[in-house]
């Protein structure tokens, strides 16, 4: 791995995770430096949503360990914001898109305490900048695929974090909106925040990304695209050759 | 009204809030039907509390029956987590096993005692002015208006206090664990609130009924509004007025209260499942009408566009052409002239300069497939607007 004395993000020892008798993740070692935007590419089932859980604290692993700039995660949850896939929660909830994002603040004003203006402003900002500004009343589930994505990634930008976590941004979502996304996180990571993204098309890796995970229950490699980005770390990975896919 | 009246509407009006609150919660949580289960499974928790207590408004005993309620659904997620059975099946198989132990509990022990198995089922509003809460000489009023009042005013109190959290691990599970916030904790705070406020509503509605008041307020709510902040006030106010208006309802047909209330409730859904205006299912049928008829207008009109021939554009071949029945084809000619998209001579139909130009922004909207732009084509040219 071609981590050397920069500053780790995200630092994975031995980590395994299993759903009843079955492995999910088996033996995870990883290193993530600061101000990366990586890809975590893998088969179906390779565990690439369950990696950012576990790391996330949402599956508990049954070992292994995970620090977050040299800490554990849950005295680092300021630093950390996760855009969840789009599938997950129920987009039929009666609220509206502003609040949606409002939620991303819940986490710095802890238990009880109430969102005031300095959140919806925040929020307000964050709406713009996923150009989802004119939509801040609407009913989410009056809302695109591809917008409710971008609700999503404004809620993540107003958490304000070092490191981003997303699972499957690009899925369902028109190109103009998957071009905005990626602008943003290529923002992100110029400003020295870290993307940790899941994500499915191999094709457009090296346009996107600056560091690659490959994964498939076990980790296969881990590095800048440019080094690692082979066809011999895809047929690893995937298990057939990828050569004709990549290198049209 | 006699003062006995008052006091049974007020029941009545606290019961129903009390069950409103946490039912808006059950209801977006997809799992309406706990309530079924712990409804019923708290009833040996009751029976055994009375048997130590001999008082059905004691808090001891609807601390243990709540209790019971939280058991219920620790043992539905216990079995379901071992995936033999599926969460519906492990309902069905948690509450009648707890309740049958209450319902042989009763029997065996309790009968010369006032808790019967008609009070457990329906309730029995009407009698609960006449168990009066004491404090030396001084009447208080009935016990159950304290109990419910109490009940009530705790979940309001959490529901201000939480409404943040509730609403997130409600949405966003995932997105609250994430930020520090333990949805299980809350998902138990539900549920030991849930049912606390049954237990409490239990000695009012009864088992079956106060399902309904827990369901219906927020299922109709759910309808009518995109806020969750609107639905829990509709739904505090639907409750309120199923207790009023059920209260005189049973009053005038001389029927169960609780009854009454549910029906009310019941009718409250289906006028609002029926006519809410954008949900209910009138508004859906006629805007599906609507759309049907905006579409025809746009094949229509593209159509037309297509065919530069005067004989593919002259009004009886387009019947046939298009294979339309006569009076659709009728509606639609009308409401295209009605817009000044065409213009007929001869009784051959051309477009017109709007028409030209709604056909080439509409061609757009079809080749890029945007819902958006056919929102920005209706605005554009005023369409559709009668």
């Amino acid at each position: 791995m071609n981590v050397k004395n920069e500053k780790l993000a995200i630092k994975i020892d031995d980590l395994t995770v299993a759903y009843d008798y079955k492995p999910v993740l088996w033996d995870i070692d990883l290193k993530i430096p600061e101000g990366v935007l990586m890809a975590i590419v893998g088969p179906n089932g390779a565990g690439k949503s369950t990696l950012i859980k576990a790391i996330l604290g949402i599956i508990k692993p049954i070992a292994g360990s995970v620090k977050i700039f040299g800490k554990p995660y849950k005295t680092q949850r300021a630093k950390v914001a996760y855009v969840p896939q789009k599938g997950t929660v129920d987009w039929d909830f009666p609220t509206t898109a502003l609040d949606v994002v409002m939620m991303g603040t819940y986490g710095s004003l802890g238990w009880i305490k109430r969102p005031g203006q300095a959140q919806r402003k925040s929020a307000l900002e964050a709406l713009e900048k996923v150009g989802m500004l004119a939509f801040k009343n609407r009913q989410i589930s009056q809302l695109s695929g591809g917008q409710q994505q971008r609700i999503f990634l404004a809620r993540a930008l107003v958490q304000n974090a070092s490191i981003y976590f997303m699972d499957e941004p690009f899925q369902g979502v028109d190109a103009t909106t998957e071009r905005a996304i990626i602008k943003i996180l290529k923002e992100l990571r110029d400003a020295g925040k870290t993307l940790i993204v899941v994500h499915h098309d191999l094709q457009t890796v090296p346009e996107y990304f600056n560091w690659v995970t490959f994964l498939n229950v076990k980790g296969i490699a881990s590095g800048p695209v440019k080094d690692i980005f082979n066809d011999d770390n895809l047929t690893k990975t995937y298990g057939i050759n990828y050569k004709v896919a990549i290198n049209p | 009204m006699s003062t006995a009246q008052i006091e049974i509407q007020l029941i009545a009006a606290l019961a129903a809030m009390a069950c409103a609150i946490p039912g808006v919660f059950l209801v977006l949580r997809k799992m309406a039907m706990i309530s079924d289960a712990i409804s019923h499974s708290i009833l040996p928790g009751l029976v055994v509390g009375f048997f130590i207590t001999q008082d059905l408004n004691s808090p001891w005993l609807i601390l243990l029956a709540a209790v019971t309620g939280v058991l219920t659904v620790v043992l539905v997620e216990f079995i379901q987590k071992t995936r033999l059975v599926k969460e519906d099946t492990a309902i069905g198989l948690v509450f009648p096993a707890l309740f049958s132990v209450g319902v042989i509990l009763i029997a065996q022990n309790a009968n010369d005692v006032h808790l019967d198995i008609d009070a457990v089922l329906l309730g029995e509003l009407a009698f609960a002015p006449f168990d009066r809460l004491l404090v030396g000489n001084l009447d208080l009023g009935p016990k159950s208006l304290w109990v419910i009042g109490s009940i009530l005013l705790l979940s309001l109190s959490l529901l201000i206090l939480f409404f943040k959290e509730l609403k997130m691990s409600t949405f966003d599970k995932g997105l609250a664990t994430s930020l520090g916030f333990s949805p299980l904790l809350i998902h138990y705070g539900l549920m030991s609130v849930s049912s606390v406020t049954i237990v409490g509503a239990f000695d009012a509605v009864g088992a079956v009924l106060v399902v309904a008041l827990i369901i219906a307020p927020a299922a109709t709510a759910y309808l009518l509004t995109n806020s969750l902040k609107k639905m829990l006030v509709l739904s505090l106010l639907f409750g309120v007025f199923s207790a009023l208006v059920g209260y005189w309802l049973a009053h005038w047909l001389d029927a169960s209260i609780a009854g009454s209330m549910t029906s009310v409730l019941g009718v409250l859904f289906l006028l609002v499942f029926l006519f809410a205006p954008k949900q209910g299912v009138i508004s859906a049928i006629f805007k599906e009408k609507q759309q049907r008829k905006e579409v025809s207008l746009l094949v229509f009109l593209l159509h037309l566009q297509n065919h530069e021939d005067p004989r593919e554009r002259h009004v009886n071949h387009l019947q046939e052409h298009i294979n339309w029945h006569r009076i659709q084809a009728k509606t639609v000619v009308d409401l295209a002239q009605k817009n000044n998209l065409i213009e007929i001579e001869n009784q051959v139909i051309n477009l017109s300069e709007k028409g030209l130009q709604f056909t080439e922004e509409a061609l757009k909207y079809i080749t890029t497939n945007k819902p958006t732009a056919i929102e920005d084509l209706k605005n554009k040219f005023f369409l559709f607007r009668g």
